[in-house]
């Protein structure tokens, strides 16, 4: 049978605070455990949380920025749970009234626009972080490291609008430029400051109602969540193939298997008792508020994307792929600001350096070609110092030893021969060493031109400039 | 067993170990407790806007700055366990 597939995420984004959401720790990654706690985070008796005020003003920005509305009366309320995870046995989160609702995020997966609709973005604490057994001390034993209880977090849910792990994916990607742009969160998968999960479900096509749902849980990267949705569409589709019923449950993604398996059940407890947190008062957010942070609200990638086409007249998918991420959009921005070329900048930026950096699995952020130093390189082609083709493999060499583009080119005596006495001569020499295709040529053989402009290229190994080759060799074809 | 809880899964939310007598006890006293709730109930809420806080006051915040009261081995002394600056419980997966 024919299935539709149904997918719908949450993402977690930590929020870029200096300090964690309701107590003065330090929210930096990698101290030494339990370094960053303290009586609030550690949930001892009597200590009162005091809500971080610039968390607020990131998860407003992380609404604006996802065209939600904002919730002018919020409050807190605890999930309860017991888990070693937290100390308190519960999660100071929103739940009836979360800060936004009814947003949405553009995304375009294979040339077709489509609009995800967010259903909701709500303020929340991290858990702490457990380790199990021998990873750190003995069998029967786990442990806990609460560093990261209490980090702010926003929680941004989706309505079931995907409908496959590409649209998954591309979600994810445009919701972390957007997190990024809007200086909202890092979105560092690897330190876990961004985290999903995926809601997956099977329909047959044409079918209203939604088909039963598991979670996905445990995707640390965009790829495996496009992976684990990939292995759970086939799963389920095998099930209902078969006549049988898939089971809602929660279910991890095991990367290195390539498979989901179930949580034990008993890691979960749906029943969380959600009640108003009496320690935090409500927080009411006016309009005042609310323009302030979007009159506050930098350059979000559609609009740059826009902006780019108008303003540098580069063509739309260009201003596509410049502006995935904003430190990307940077560095295009730094290098015209040196090399006011935008469609030649666009060209080696996506092209040539993309490559390397795809090769080596490197972000632009640790790029070892700087804007200084690529634009070096291109105003040495401009000038005509080198051919567009020695340029490229002059990148190579800049790339992998990140030295500049003038010492290669000299190094390798690779400067391209543009001084026309020079080029005259090699075209002389050509002709007399031709004689039998110099009178072809001449008795009509068109053609022969493009063996003499090659025969000249060569005798000077690839460095003679090729525009002023052709125009010496036509010119001395005219004179005789 | 009572028509409105189930005292085993209130026990097993609570990770408490209960024995028949207990059962027996806690699950009248909660019978009462609800009773209560209900009694609250009949009340016609329809007008009245939900309460989340007691005090009549909003937007209290701290500022987004460091501080660090006590050392951490001042709180890890007070487990019953731990090793390597981690705090050490039963196993639980």
């Amino acid at each position: 049978m024919k299935y539709e597939t149904v997918i719908g995420l949450e993402v977690h984004a930590q929020l870029k605070t200096k300090t964690k959401i309701f107590c003065s720790c330090s929210t930096e990654f990698g101290r030494q455990a339990n370094e960053n706690t303290c009586p609030i985070c550690l949930g001892m008796p009597g200590v009162l949380p005091v809500l971080n005020k610039q968390a607020v003003e990131f998860a407003v920005r992380a609404c604006l920025a996802t065209h939600c509305e904002i919730n002018p009366h919020n409050q807190f309320d605890r999930k309860n749970y017991f888990y070693p995870d937290l100390a308190k046995g519960y999660q100071t989160s929103q739940f009836a009234l979360p800060i936004g609702k009814n947003g949405h995020v553009n995304i375009e997966v294979n040339g077709n626009k489509k609009r995800i609709r967010i259903l909701r973005i709500h303020m929340e604490e991290d858990a702490g972080k457990l380790i199990h057994g021998e990873n750190l001390g003995i069998p029967g034993k786990s442990y806990v490291d609460f560093n990261r209880t209490g980090t702010p977090l926003t929680e941004i849910v989706t309505e079931p609008d995907l409908r496959s792990p590409e649209e998954a994916r591309e979600y994810l990607t445009q919701l972390k430029a957007i997190l990024e742009y809007s200086e909202v969160s890092d979105c560092n998968m690897e330190e876990g400051s961004l985290r999903c999960d995926a809601n997956v479900s099977l329909r047959p096509v044409g079918q209203e109602e939604l088909g039963t749902r598991t979670e996905l849980k445990n995707l640390n990267s965009f790829r495996f969540v496009q992976k684990a949705i990939e292995y759970e569409v086939d799963r389920q589709s095998r099930i209902l193939d078969q006549g049988d019923r898939v089971i809602q449950e929660t279910r991890l993604y095991d990367s290195d298997k390539g498979v989901t398996l179930p949580m034990r059940s008993k890691e979960e407890a749906h029943d969380y008792r959600y009640f108003p947190e009496p320690d935090l008062v409500p927080v009411a957010i006016d309009s005042e508020w609310v323009e302030r942070a979007r009159k506050n609200l930098p350059e979000l990638p559609e609009q740059k994307r826009q902006r780019f086409v108008k303003e540098y007249e580069i063509p739309e998918y260009d201003a596509g792929v410049l502006t995935a991420s904003r430190a990307l959009a940077n560095y295009y921005e730094d290098s015209l600001a040196l090399f006011s070329q935008p469609k030649i900048v666009s060209n080696w930026v996506m092209g040539e350096l993309l490559r390397e950096l795809k090769n080596d699995d490197r972000g632009i952020e640790n790029c070892p070609v700087s804007p200084t130093a690529l634009t070096d390189l291109l105003k040495l082609i401009d000038k005509g110092s080198i051919s567009g083709k020695m340029a490229k493999e002059v990148f190579e060499e800049m790339y992998r030893t990140g030295k500049p583009a003038e010492d290669i080119v000299k190094e390798k005596g690779l400067a391209q021969i543009s001084d026309s006495s020079s080029i005259a001569k090699l075209v002389e020499d050509i002709l007399e060493a031709n004689p039998q295709q110099l009178q072809d040529y001449r008795s009509g053989k068109d053609k022969l031109f493009g063996y003499f402009v090659g025969q000249v290229m060569k005798a000077s190994k690839g460095q003679a400039n090729p525009a002023l080759v052709n125009q010496l060799l036509k010119d001395k074809l005219k004179q005789n | 067993m009572s028509a409105i809880f189930d005292i085993d899964h209130i026990a097993l939310l609570a990770r408490l170990r209960l024995t028949h007598a207990e059962k027996d006890k806690l699950g009248r006293q909660m019978e009462t407790i609800l009773g209560y709730i209900d009694q609250l109930n009949q009340l016609d809420t329809a007008d009245v806007e939900p309460t989340s806080h007691v005090i009549p006051i909003h937007n209290v915040f701290r500022e987004d700055e460091e501080t660090k009261p006590f050392p951490e081995k001042d709180y890890l002394s007070l487990a019953p366990a731990e090793k390597k600056h981690h705090y050490e419980v039963p196993q639980i997966i």
